[in-house]
């Protein structure tokens, strides 16, 4: 017999209809999955009792799969074929994954597919791959633990993951027959974890989420503002963490060590440092307890108090700090205007991470619920919220893009479809009409940012419409739609609305931005406000000058030689000329006179053209037709 | 006529009212769905209606409309684990068969 829940008023469901759904906090040592029941979000153990479940995930020769702890104990032995920290390498290229610190352990195959492959006994495997094994185990934990098939999940990300990084993990989730509500940004869940984003007294709060986990560091400014969370900054390290500060008692250890014994071999060498690795983490773990801790490796006794190990991590919290600061500079924003700080990661456990954190911000850091699960925590609300257990009442947290999506118009202009800090998901539609007469294909260039001009503006993909019927030049008519989903992933389509002819494209860029790049492209865009517009004038001007030589040669093609005479076609053709150059001038008065000039010039033939189409239009017809 | 918790079940159900840091109680009820013809249900509580009977079981309030307590009455819920998963159980002496899953029940 199955075991029941407890639903939110009215929100109880038929049998065999519950909507169960999980958080997964997918990381780069360990994964979490966490679920949301009788009103209780609490992280799922498998059933040994273990929350966390690392990372790794080894192949075996006879193509099964080991992901977890025997994974993880099995590393050392089988390098190979045992894979840790895969997010990583989630969603990067070939070239990227070249430029990443250190060598890592993997054979990479060479092919000429921009994803990396790693060699195992058990054949060639994406990051995606990959990344999906740790999601299967994780499902299968959770739909033990719920008794049930899941029907979505949400699935965290580090907020500075690339689009790419995030289709990436959409993947590795299809691959591992998850449905995605939707990616939350980690910070952003740790926030929702604390119920920071139910606190309605104020409009708008900041709050600063610092993550340190094994391996990295990050840093994450956020804004709350009406149940909207923006991430104004990141930073960190992502080659600093809780294992740095293991690396500083090992170190202390090995000085202790150094005058006692002999060099040994390569061998004893790699296999002594391996316990006093171990050794170190215990002592540091021991020291959130307890004031100082007997240290006990190789034959070395001694005691390393909380104070000793402070002066040996300082340098590391030091760094930690720093980044802090420099986020806060990003944000533009100070010290006394961070109303919560957050703190994530096991190695937050240690008390003067604590303190010191506490200290720079100028208040106690959030610490009550476990900050190994509080991601997971987070992203189990979320899960909860979108599977549509709760009552309506409850606020659904939304992002936002953060920087404007339009697309190049004629001339090298951008014009804006979506503005920057829409919250997502989000659709628009804009109509645009072709440029010449009988234009039958239009192309599409999709831009990402806050400048007026193409050149200024990041170019995110380019596609053509073709199929457009002969028409005069702006008489088509093509409706472009810009759509970004819950993930920020965005979906370009352009139809003809005439014959339906439609292209789309889904952009996935390969780079995506960083969050200072972000920021610098929304300061230039400020700082270059004058000479954008001056620049948009221009362009403007141009493209009015090309449209008025376009329309002249045109017409002039088709009556030209009937309507003018030789005297009148020399008129027109100067003014025509000095248009030409006209336009190159870069001062929009100059064009402007010219296409005056132009137009004064030409109106005796416009009336001319005007009257001979009338008379073409009524040749043979009965008066009493154009009564009504 | 009663409807009774085990002193476990007791205790989670006020530990989660806790944790949701609102409601009165805990509604029991029956609504006419599922595989086997009724199937139970479980809400928190943060109001009560106009007919409902209130028990009250190991200091916890249980709320039902009087349309379900012909089917509930003299049930007990138990809290219980089974494997990875956890949750309530409700033992129905008005309970004549059930379907394999057990969410819903036969009178």
């Amino acid at each position: 017999m199955a075991l029941l829940q407890i639903s939110e008023p009215g929100m109880s469901t038929a049998p065999h209809e519950h909507r169960l759904a999980a958080g997964i906090d997918l990381g780069t040592t360990n994964s979490l999955v966490a679920s949301v029941r009788s009103g209780n979000a609490t992280t799922l153990a498998d059933d040994q009792g273990h929350h966390l479940l690392p990372s790794v995930v080894r192949y075996l020769k006879d193509g099964s799969v080991q992901v977890g702890q025997s994974a993880q104990t099995a590393l050392t032995k089988d390098l190979q074929n045992g894979i840790a920290s895969i997010k990583r390498l989630l969603g990067r290229s070939i070239t990227d994954v070249k430029t990443l610190d250190g060598v890592l352990p993997y054979e990479f195959v060479n092919t000429n597919s921009s994803v990396p492959l790693i060699h195992t006994i058990a054949g060639d495997k994406s990051p995606i791959e990959i990344s999906a094994e740790i999601l299967k185990t994780l499902k299968t934990r959770a739909e033990k633990t719920l008794g049930g098939e899941l029907k979505g999940v949400v699935i965290t990300v580090p907020a500075y993951f690339d689009d790419a990084q995030r289709q990436a993990t959409k993947d590795a989730a299809r691959l591992a027959d998850l449905n995605v509500y939707r990616l939350l940004n980690e910070p952003t869940a740790a926030a929702i974890a604390y119920g920071l984003d139910q606190n309605q007294t104020v409009d708008e709060k900041i709050i600063a989420v610092y993550d340190l986990g094994g391996g990295t560091f990050d840093i994450s400014i956020l804004r709350l503002n009406r149940g909207v969370f923006e991430v104004l900054a990141t930073g960190g390290d992502s080659a600093l963490g809780g294992d740095d500060f293991d690396h500083a008692i090992a170190q202390w250890i090995l000085q202790q060590l150094k005058q006692a014994t002999p060099d040994d071999n390569r061998q004893q060498k790699i296999k002594k440092l391996r316990q006093i690795m171990r050794e170190a983490r215990r002592v540091k773990e021991a020291l959130t307890e307890a004031e100082e801790v007997t240290v006990s490796t190789q034959g070395f006794e001694g005691i390393l108090t909380r104070t000793q190990f402070v002066a040996l991590v300082e340098p590391l919290i030091k760094k930690t700090l720093f980044s802090c600061r420099r986020a806060l500079r990003d944000a533009e924003l100070e010290k006394n205007e961070v109303m919560d700080v957050v703190m994530v990661g096991g190695s937050t456990r240690m008390p003067i991470i604590r303190e010191r954190v506490g200290e720079f911000f100028e208040q106690p850091p959030l610490v009550d619920i476990d900050p190994d699960k509080v991601v997971a925590i987070g992203a189990a609300i979320q899960a909860d919220l979108l599977a549509g257990n709760k009552p309506d009442s409850d606020m659904l947290l939304l992002d936002v893009i953060p920087l404007s999506l339009g697309l190049e118009t004629y001339g090298g202009l951008v014009e804006k479809i979506i503005a920057r800090n829409t919250t997502i998901p989000v659709a628009k539609a804009q109509e645009f009409t072709t440029f010449k007469d009988n234009q039958n294909a239009m192309t599409i260039h999709v831009l990402q940012g806050e400048r007026e001009t193409v050149e200024e503006n990041r170019s995110l993909a380019k596609f053509t419409l073709r199929g457009i019927p002969a028409m005069v030049a702006g008489a088509a008519r093509i409706k472009v739609t810009f759509q970004v989903d819950a993930d920020g992933l965005l979906n370009v389509s352009a139809e003809e609305q005439l014959t339906g002819a439609k292209s789309t494209i889904e952009v996935k860029p390969s780079y995506g931005l960083s969050d200072t790049a972000i920021e610098s492209m929304i300061t230039d865009s400020m700082t270059h406000a004058k000479e954008d517009m001056q620049a948009r004038k221009l362009r403007e001007q141009q493209v009015e000058a090309d449209r008025t030589l376009e329309a002249l040669d045109a017409a002039m093609a088709t009556d030209g030689d009937t309507l003018l005479s030789k005297d009148e076609r020399k008129i027109l053709l100067e003014a025509r000329s000095a248009l030409v150059i006209a336009k190159q001038s870069a001062t929009t008065e100059t064009i402007d006179a010219a296409i005056k000039n132009m137009e004064k010039t030409a109106a005796f033939y416009v009336a001319r053209r005007m009257d001979g189409n009338i008379r073409t239009a009524m040749a043979g017809k009965n008066i009493n037709k154009f009564k009504d | 006529m009663a409807i009774t918790l085990t002193k476990i079940a007791a205790e989670r159900v006020k530990a989660f009212l806790d944790n949701r840091g609102k409601g009165i109680g805990l509604r029991l009820g029956v609504k006419t769905h599922g595989c086997s013809g009724m199937a139970y249900v479980m809400e928190f509580v943060d109001e009560i209606e106009e007919h409902d009977k209130i028990f009250e079981s190991h200091g916890v309030k249980i709320i039902i409309d009087p349309k379900s307590l012909v089917y509930l009455d003299g049930t007990e819920m138990d809290f219980q684990k089974e494997g990875l998963s956890e949750g309530f159980k409700f033992s129905n002496p008005n309970e004549s068969g059930s379907c394999g899953c057990g969410e819903s029940f036969t009178v």
